[in-house]
């Protein structure tokens, strides 16, 4: 009979508080600056941070606010840095924006100990295992953000260019006429 | 006698647009008939991709033997098309070789070792191909692996079916063959024409399509004659001549010089009721349809200087291409360049130990007089570019917009409408690479659509996870609560 009070109470806590904070959070929004939301959203949204920001929104707060530059997300690459640089209006030098060359985690099966540490950071669930059972990446999922390196126990991860197939190799760019000839 | 085309007066003509008139360079191989005794190589490595789209599924084992015609990989997924034994062996095994491809890099590939019999897989009796319903031509298309041999490997029972789908009410049969050196098609028109019309009839019927229309440049009076003597009696057919102009076998051009209509940028032929295929596909397509056969070789053009004896092999798939060279008599002390398809458009291959598949319509082995190899000079702004693009782009300005990196802009200035022609290329005085930029920016762009769909799909795991992590604490504490009930009531 206790357990059924306590069920029952415990749930109808929950729900009244839920529908409280549902309601507050719409009636009593502040409203943020809508051009960090659409900045937000053309980052990863990995939260790496590698940019020095603890996540992709600060990331998106600073730069809306002229704190940082426009070439500030190395997993994003040229191709972001341009298109931030056209939504928020500002002049940037592309070149010295190096692109990574796209890169992938890898597990190495004979130190992997399989401690699940590197698949609880993952950002993107792009790790699955299972407590004492070789880990494993799913090269489609990782984006290279290098979180699982650094937790690492038995530093068997590892960073490795992705590897060049016909399905994405691509044509270089040619050489240019030389000036003055 | 070659009767005159009157067709002509009455069928509204457009001009075409652009183009270039490369030296021909056809005499070498056009006058010898093909060659269809080719001795079986040791070993003949197929890749699981040879067309357009999905690899094939490989159905074999490494051991397995097979006999010719065998299924060794099936197709899969939507645009796929399945895999063939070319001769009766032993499965060698399935592992990463070399692809024909400018990178060379190595694809899955079956390896088979022949056993010398070349023994047939139980053939099916011969059948009526006019009894059958479309649907039942494009099953049989489909299962003999048959690819658009032309050059691009669209898998042929899709295009058939799409066809038959939207209704088409013109089949172009392209016989234009305007690429330099390749004769592949000239031969087989000359020497197959009854076979290739009996398979312009199984796709007419097979699309429920009124006309069919064989368009041969007039520079090959004899394939024009010999396909216009085997169609005489078939009245929905008519073979016409066009004019002998690089690039005149681009789908567009023929659609708009024969029926008078535009395909719209960006649109299929399909979306003016017509439909296109290479003559090679049709004689494929009869041989699969009334005998049951697979594709398993294909006419090959061997041809270039650096050949001694050049002439079309029918080739099995799987060949090597240094095999089929040394066969022709090739010298390689004076290759300087080696191009799988034709000049204008085929690939440059980094060597030649890769194997013969289906899109190969010729290989060729280039002297250095050939090829003239040269350094690109500054753009003067002549503009022969631009009055030889066939699309009526602005070769030159894309080019200078990619040279700095605005892909955006060379978007703007219709990269996308770029069908890869090489006609300004092959213009320009400044011996600019301009193909080449056009081909590089192509694949920036797609370098970048696939970041940016990465992304998206980020955006979507992390949000994924969020929403796992916060059901997880709800049910953790759930239990949490629960716990606390239980052994409160306890």
């Amino acid at each position: 009979m206790y357990i059924l009070f306590a069920v029952v109470s415990l749930t109808a806590l929950g729900l009244a508080l839920g529908f409280m904070l549902g309601a507050a959070a719409r009636y009593f929004k502040v409203e943020d600056n809508p051009l960090v939301d659409e900045i937000e959203k053309m980052m990863p949204g990995s939260q790496c941070g590698q940019c020095g920001f603890p996540g992709c929104r600060p990331a998106a707060e600073a730069l809306v606010a002229g704190k940082a530059s426009a070439t500030l997300c190395p997993p994003g690459g040229k191709a972001l840095a341009e298109q931030l640089a056209n939504k928020l209006s500002l002049e940037i030098d592309l070149a010295g924006v190096e692109d990574q060359a796209p890169m992938v985690a890898r597990v190495s099966e004979a130190t992997c100990i399989g401690c699940t540490r590197c698949f609880k950071v993952c950002p993107t669930d792009a790790i699955v295992g299972a407590p004492k059972q070789i880990h494993a990446v799913i090269a489609d999922a990782c984006i290279a953000c290098g979180k699982c390196v650094e937790v690492c126990p038995t530093e068997c991860l590892r960073m490795q260019p992705v590897k060049t197939t016909l399905r994405n190799w691509r044509w270089a760019k040619p050489q240019p006429a030389p000036a003055g000839a | 006698m070659v009767v005159p085309d009157i067709g002509a007066l009455w069928r509204r003509r457009s001009k075409i647009r652009g183009g270039v008139h490369p030296e021909p360079r056809k005499e070498s191989t056009a006058d010898k008939p093909i060659v269809a005794n080719f001795p079986l190589p040791e070993r003949l490595y197929l890749p699981l991709q040879q067309h357009l789209g999905q690899p094939a599924e490989p159905v074999v084992r490494a051991g397995d033997k097979v006999l010719k015609g065998q299924l060794l990989a099936a197709s899969r997924g939507a645009v796929s098309a399945s895999v063939h034994a070319s001769t009766s062996g032993t499965v060698a095994a399935i592992e990463d070789y070399p692809a024909p491809h400018p990178s060379g890099l190595p694809t899955a590939t079956i390896v088979l070792e022949p056993d010398g019999d070349d023994r047939w897989v139980e053939e099916g009796a011969e059948i009526d191909p006019f009894g059958l319903t479309p649907d039942e031509i494009c099953a049989r298309v489909d299962r003999a692996g048959i690819v658009g041999l032309g050059g691009a490997a669209f898998p042929s029972a899709l295009k058939l079916n799409l066809g038959w789908r939207s209704r088409i009410r013109t089949l172009i049969l392209n016989g234009g063959e305007c690429e330099p050196y390749l004769t592949c098609d000239d031969r087989l028109m000359r020497e197959r024409a009854a076979e290739i019309i009996e398979g312009v009839r199984i796709m007419l019927h097979g699309l429920q399509c009124p006309t069919a229309l064989i368009a041969i440049e007039d520079n090959k009076p004899e394939a024009y004659a010999a396909m216009r003597g085997a169609a005489k009696n078939h009245g929905r057919i008519e073979v016409v001549q066009v004019p002998s102009l690089y690039p005149m076998g681009w789908e567009k051009n023929l659609v708009t010089h024969l029926t008078g209509k535009e395909v719209p940028a960006g649109g299929r032929p399909t979306d003016v009721g017509v439909l296109l295929h290479n003559v090679a596909t049709a004689y494929a397509v009869q041989q699969a349809v009334r005998y049951g056969r697979p594709l398993i070789s294909r006419v090959v053009t061997v041809s270039g200087e650096a050949v001694e004896s050049p002439r079309n092999v029918e080739t099995p798939f799987g060949t090597l291409l240094s095999e089929l060279l040394a066969f022709c008599g090739h010298r390689p002390e004076r290759t300087a360049r080696y191009v799988m398809g034709g000049p204008m458009m085929g690939d440059v291959l980094p060597h030649v130990q890769v194997p013969v598949v289906k899109r190969t319509s010729g290989i060729l082995a280039l002297t250095p007089e050939e090829v003239q190899a040269t350094d690109a000079r500054p753009c003067i702004r002549c503009g022969r570019c631009v009055s030889a693009c066939p699309v009526g782009l602005l070769p030159l300005e894309m080019m200078t917009r990619i040279r700095a990196g605005q892909f955006d802009a060379a978007v703007s200035f219709g990269l996308r409408d770029c069908i890869s022609c090489s006609s300004c290329s092959y213009v320009c005085p400044s011996r600019i690479p301009l193909v080449h930029y056009f081909k590089y920016a192509s694949g920036e762009l797609m370098a970048r659509q696939e970041a940016q769909q990465k992304t998206e799909r980020t955006n979507r795991l992390a949000e994924e996870k969020r929403r796992r992590l916060e059901r997880a604490k709800q049910a953790a504490a759930q239990r949490k609560a629960q716990t606390a009930a239980s052994e409160h009531a306890s």
